[in-house]
């Protein structure tokens, strides 16, 4: 369980977010002396529990409140009867500060930039942990020492690189196409990773008696390798799409300016400085932006996990 | 506009159907091959695309990186170590270098010792799933967001800001909270370690679940309490787990940028290198700067990539 390098976990059943009910040590003394001991235990969690509610639901409450409320009362003053609560900061947002377009945008940019990198890095991951050639220990650490290359290292070449190849009157930069691939390549040695663990984990007999049975390993991969790894998949999957939707730094230097193709989290950047007097607006405009990973979350919470625990972390 | 839905089309049903066409067609033409030459070639038609995609988009960027850290503004003509003597010769930059130290020091202390105690505590009690799921929900949230949340939080108004009407309850002043240094730093960081004190728990619960219940309760049996437990048995046992989670923190502490960026834009001293990076050179226009800045941002992660190099070839030798 406690593999060194980035935490490599075989069983991963243990390892999710559910309770997993273990026999307690404190056998002593009847059940009441056992709830009374353990009431510090209960006590600190409840309370870091709410300490770390507390800024969101603080967020959430605001987004549904009258601008003058917000700014002539706390939060907490909603929680209690008389209930004002309106849309308007919803409404506004959307309407006037383009944030239903820059949702679409980021939708845009994630789903392709979650999808090309897993393809890409399945085929790569199956060739490292199931085919033998020269130099595979020293690539394969290769891509280990890439997984902390902070991308700022990378960012301005190839920017240099975009603003140098033209398609038709305009260059690659400020396109999707571009923010598509330097998602690949950013999140390529992650996703190598993470999935070369998880076929690496698969049994060998499985495909040593394909190969005997005559299989390519063309059929090996998509009929062996892949299905046994959905869970993997999945993993990977989410945790991809979270860090592209999330991603502000990587969109701010290829999407260039262009409001008509800013993704959420450009926006709501830029309305940090620019909204004025109407900060309140960027309480809806955040939630706005953490609806769709929150729901993916709450979903899907296993999968990303797993993410986590099968590989180390970008970021 | 119509044209991206189209281009979307295309990426989504065309690039699957290039990457698997390509190995298919790939294996066709291994056929014609005698058998003995193509298990020495097909690794590397399986790789290509990868390879390419690293080499092109990380590899030849970094080394290029460094090469334009010793060029002028414009990427022009070679200064030497110019923009490395500018760097260090700035009163402003050391304030940079410090404020990265206390993101690397506070940062990590914050997230991995709360994610130690929140997975010790939960593992004792029925509601640990509940528990673990509030802790962990902030890593859904952008850094924007998160950035956006907590300028709220820490709001001068008493009305609006929750932390001063908090601390007004035990009768303190409002306090600008993200004005002064270093206090600014630690209420930016603060934020950062609500959102990844999830992440560390996480993987150090999934650590604890892994030392086998008999060995606590020998502990238990020859009469050491639970601090004792915890000190003598669980933490030495938990200590590679604990260096993985360190390690990981450690690079989010140098990198961090989003949460800067939204809740400060690096004023009032909070500055950090990586947003000094991006603003010498998309504020400044400064790309040999921006680079050496990049430059020293690397050079601050390579040990920690031999750390982990080394690491994964011990775990490889166990394999």
């Amino acid at each position: 369980m406690t593999a060194p390098g980035p935490v490599v976990t075989q069983d991963y059943a243990a390892s999710e977010l559910e309770a997993q009910p273990r026999p307690q040590g404190v056998a002593q003394g009847n059940a009441f002396t056992r709830f009374i001991g353990r009431t510090p235990v209960h006590i600190a969690i409840i309370a870091l529990c709410l300490i770390w509610l507390i800024p969101t639901v603080a967020l959430l409450v605001s987004s549904f409140r009258e601008s003058q409320a917000v700014a002539g009362s706390g939060w907490w003053t909603a929680l209690t009867p008389p209930f004002e609560f309106t849309l308007s900061n919803y409404d506004r947002v959307l309407d006037t500060n383009n944030l239903g377009q820059s949702f679409v945008n980021s939708l845009f940019v994630s789903i392709p930039a979650t999808i090309i990198p897993i393809l890409v890095a399945a085929f790569a991951a199956y060739a490292f942990a199931w085919m033998e050639f020269p130099g595979r220990g020293l690539l394969f650490m290769l891509i280990v020492g890439l997984l902390v290359i902070p991308l700022q290292s990378a960012l301005i070449p190839v920017l240099q690189l975009f603003v140098s190849v033209r398609i038709g009157d305009q260059t690659l930069n400020g396109t999707f196409l571009a923010i598509w691939l330097a998602h690949t390549g950013f999140g390529l040695p992650f996703a190598i990773y993470l999935l070369r663990n998880f076929f690496g984990a698969l049994p060998r007999e499985m495909f040593e008696s394909a190969y005997i049975d005559g299989a390519s390993p063309v059929t090996a991969f998509f009929r062996l390798a892949l299905p046994t790894s959905v869970p993997a998949l999945a993993a990977l999957a989410i945790f991809q799409f979270m860090w592209v939707w999330n991603d502000l730094l990587i969109a701010l230097v290829y999407l260039g300016g262009q409001q008509s193709i800013a993704p959420l989290t450009v926006t709501i950047a830029n309305l940090v400085g620019s909204l004025g007097q109407n900060q309140q607006l960027l309480t809806a405009a955040a939630f706005i932006s953490m609806a769709l990973p929150l729901i993916v979350f709450f979903t899907l919470q296993r999968y990303f996990v797993r993410g986590i625990l099968g590989g180390s972390v970008k970021g | 506009m119509e044209n991206r839905w189209l281009m979307a089309a295309i990426v989504l049903v065309g690039v699957p159907l290039v990457i698997v066409g390509y190995i298919v067609l790939t294996e066709r033409v291994l056929r014609l091959l005698p058998p003995s030459r193509r298990d020495g070639i097909r690794p590397w038609l399986w790789l290509a695309p990868a390879l390419a995609f690293v080499g092109i988009f990380l590899i030849y960027p970094t080394i290029r990186t460094v090469i334009l850290s010793f060029m002028d503004a414009r990427s022009e003509s070679f200064i030497g170590l110019g923009n490395y003597a500018e760097f260090f010769g700035n009163d402003r930059n050391w304030t940079v270098l410090v404020n990265n130290l206390l993101w690397i020091v506070f940062f990590t202390l914050l997230t991995v010792v709360f994610g130690l105690l929140i997975a010790v505590l939960t593992d004792r009690v029925r509601y640990e799933s509940v528990a673990k799921a509030i802790i962990f929900l902030p890593m859904a949230i952008s850094f924007v967001a998160a950035g956006i949340i907590w300028r709220f939080m820490y709001d001068f108004s008493p009305e609006t800001g929750t932390l001063n009407a908090a601390v007004g309850v035990l009768g303190i002043e409002p306090q600008t909270w993200l004005f002064d240094w270093p206090r600014n730093n630690f209420m930016i960081i603060i934020a950062a370690a609500w959102i990844w004190t999830g992440f560390c728990m996480v993987i150090l619960s999934a650590g604890l679940k892994g030392i086998s219940t008999e060995l606590l309760e020998a502990g238990r049996m020859d009469g050491a309490n639970e601090f004792q437990i915890f000190f003598r048995i669980i933490m030495p046992l938990m200590a590679p787990t604990i260096a993985v989670v360190t390690t990981t923190m450690i690079i989010f502490a140098l990198k961090v940028f989003d949460l800067v960026y939204v809740m400060t834009g690096g004023r009032f001293d909070t500055d950090v290198l990586a947003n000094r990076m991006y603003s010498e050179a998309f504020i400044g226009r400064d790309f040999g700067m921006s680079a050496a800045v990049a430059v020293i941002l690397l050079t601050l992660i390579v040990p920690i990539m031999a750390f982990n190099i080394r690491r994964f070839r011990q775990q490889e030798a166990i394999r």
